[in-house]
């Protein structure tokens, strides 16, 4: 199983540089002239250079070091080692790769990683409590067979959560309309429906 | 994808500071090497599929200036910060209330993970979904100028009858911009050459002779807020979206409408429509045709009938005409009947 883990490719990463400068300027106020005639001018940023990237991934401090291009979701899959956020059509369509940020659901394949420095993401590994009891959500979609092959499952179970959450899952209409942006190949709709009305009364209140 | 340098500006003026360094005043945005990004839906995906290459991307989600995230009611109006997500706007209890075809229009939007990631600024902005835009081996006037339009002969279903030039003819496909265009929102932008108001009517350009310019925006402006005038009988309003399945595409054709009644005789009708055209269209011969009279349904097929008078449509698009002359009628008689 992967590990929270510094990637860093150079030893001294801009950003580790700058917290250093930061924090030796607080411990000796009698230089403070002196760092900031030195901390101002950051190094212009370059084409290529990897960014050192800090998530909290299901309560997990990772810090990543990514090429800009690299969206949350290959971060997440390729270099968090967390497969269980799936890649469908990669351009936003499909729903797949849904995860929560700071507790709502977004879409991590239209996302830059490097735009969600210092967030909490939440993924379909970071549900189940650490004795191993499944998220309510989870286990609604085991009791419903709200899946046949699973592959859109982690994405559907994140995408339900957040719906849950924002109060969009009041009636069967609702869930349907509010998780119209997940979708079933295996239509497996109208038990993905019942799994999310049973998660949604277990969990009110909670 | 093309390389890019990844940079958050701490304010506005910061961001301004850096596009204008790396931009040009012939810059169009969309083609600049310098651009902007707030939720990404739109230029992440176009930066995918090589429609979109920008260099280095200026991150607006840490700007400091606490305006760019806040909805403020006020006398005038409402106020929606740029970077206010579309979700947070669609359930806005005031919005909902006063302005119902604003909510109706976020909400009917996109899927609930966009809505919480896209900006309202970003969401006008959004680029065609013209199949020849988004694939680069096809000719394009708007992504690549002067190549050809491969829709004028090619499979123009989804294509404009509205607004189109023989250069393009890519449909608008946005919904919150139909029911701005129809109150009269204002849209206020910073940029290097300092704040200005465009009235939301101007922000887009029909494509003519250069579709490639989009809107009416510098390469180093930054949209900080769309406001919307208090228009009290806007609580009589709604969003109409028709598409090809029930949630989660784009309209096929689409009608904002506001409707100042008295009795059942029309004092003033805003009228705008999506889906059809190749930018926000307001429809200024259709609210004209209705000024005065009883709204039942002869009036409103008159109205439809004047909305897409000049419509002109294409081998496989035609359908559009029929389908947002109904749309529009069913858009307006259920205005007519809401409770406001």
């Amino acid at each position: 199983m992967s590990q929270p883990s510094a990637l860093s490719t150079n030893g001294l990463s801009r950003r580790k540089f700058m917290a250093g400068t930061v924090s030796a300027a607080a411990a000796a106020p009698l230089l403070a002239s002196r760092a900031e005639a030195a901390t101002p001018v950051a190094a212009e940023p370059k084409l290529r250079q990897p960014v050192v990237t800090s998530l909290r991934i299901n309560e997990q401090p990772y810090e990543l070091s990514l090429d800009t291009r690299t969206s949350l979701l290959d971060a997440l899959r390729d270099h968090a080692g967390l497969t269980g956020t799936k890649k469908g059509c990669d351009h936003g369509q499909c729903g797949a790769c849904t995860v929560l940020v700071d507790g709502k659901r977004v879409l991590s394949c239209l996302s830059f990683a490097v735009m969600n420095e210092g967030k909490d993401i939440t993924t379909v590994e970071g549900l189940a409590s650490s004795d191993g009891k499944l998220h309510p959500m989870q286990q609604a979609f085991i009791d419903h067979d709200a899946f046949q092959c699973g592959y859109c499952t982690p994405g559907q179970i994140l995408s339900a959560i957040g719906c849950v959450n924002e109060g969009h899952a009041e009636s069967e209409n609702d869930i349907r309309e509010y998780m119209s942006g997940n979708i079933c190949r295996c239509a497996a709709y109208p038990n993905i429906v019942a799994a999310i009305l049973q998660a949604r009364d277990e969990t009110k209140g909670a | 994808m093309r390389p890019f340098v990844y940079e958050q500006p701490a304010d506005i003026s910061a961001a301004v500071a850096i596009a204008s360094r790396f931009t040009t005043n012939d810059d169009q945005p969309t083609r600049a090497n310098a651009q902007f990004i707030a939720g990404g839906t739109n230029l992440a995906d176009y930066m995918k599929l090589g429609v979109a290459e920008p260099n280095r991307l200026l991150d607006l989600n840490r700007l400091k200036e606490s305006g760019l995230r806040q909805i403020r009611v006020t006398d005038d109006g409402i106020r929606f910060g740029a970077l206010v997500r579309m979700g947070e706007a669609a359930d806005h209890a005031e919005v909902k209330r006063r302005y119902p075809v604003i909510a109706d229009s976020l909400r009917l939007a996109a899927s609930g993970q966009i809505r919480n990631m896209a900006s309202l600024a970003g969401n006008i902005l959004q680029r065609t979904r013209c199949e020849y835009f988004r694939e680069t081996s096809w000719q394009c006037n708007k992504r690549v100028p002067g190549s050809g339009c491969a829709a004028m002969e090619g499979f123009n279903r989804q294509h404009a009858v509205l607004g189109g030039s023989d250069a393009c003819i890519a449909t608008y496909h946005g919904d919150f911009a139909q029911a701005l265009i129809a109150l009269d929102a204002v849209v206020h932008a910073e940029g290097s050459r300092g704040a200005r108001s465009i009235p939301f009517a101007k922000l887009h350009r029909q494509p003519g002779d250069t579709p490639h310019i989009e809107t009416d925006l510098a390469a180093d402006e930054i949209i900080t807020a769309i406001a919307v005038p208090a228009v009290p009988w806007a609580r009589r309003s709604l969003y109409l979206k028709i598409r090809d399945r029930e949630s989660y595409a784009f309209a096929l054709a689409s009608a904002a409408v506001a409707l100042d009644l008295d009795g059942e005789t029309v004092r003033e009708a805003r009228i705008a429509l999506g889906g059809v055209a190749t930018v926000p269209w307001r429809a200024g011969a259709a609210e004209q045709s209705l000024q005065g009279k009883k709204l039942d349904e002869t009036s409103a097929e008159a109205a439809a009938d004047a909305a897409f008078a000049q419509a002109q449509p294409r081998q496989h698009n035609a359908f559009k005409i029929e389908l947002g002359k109904r749309t529009l009628v069913r858009a307006l008689l259920e205005t007519r009947d809401m409770k406001a």
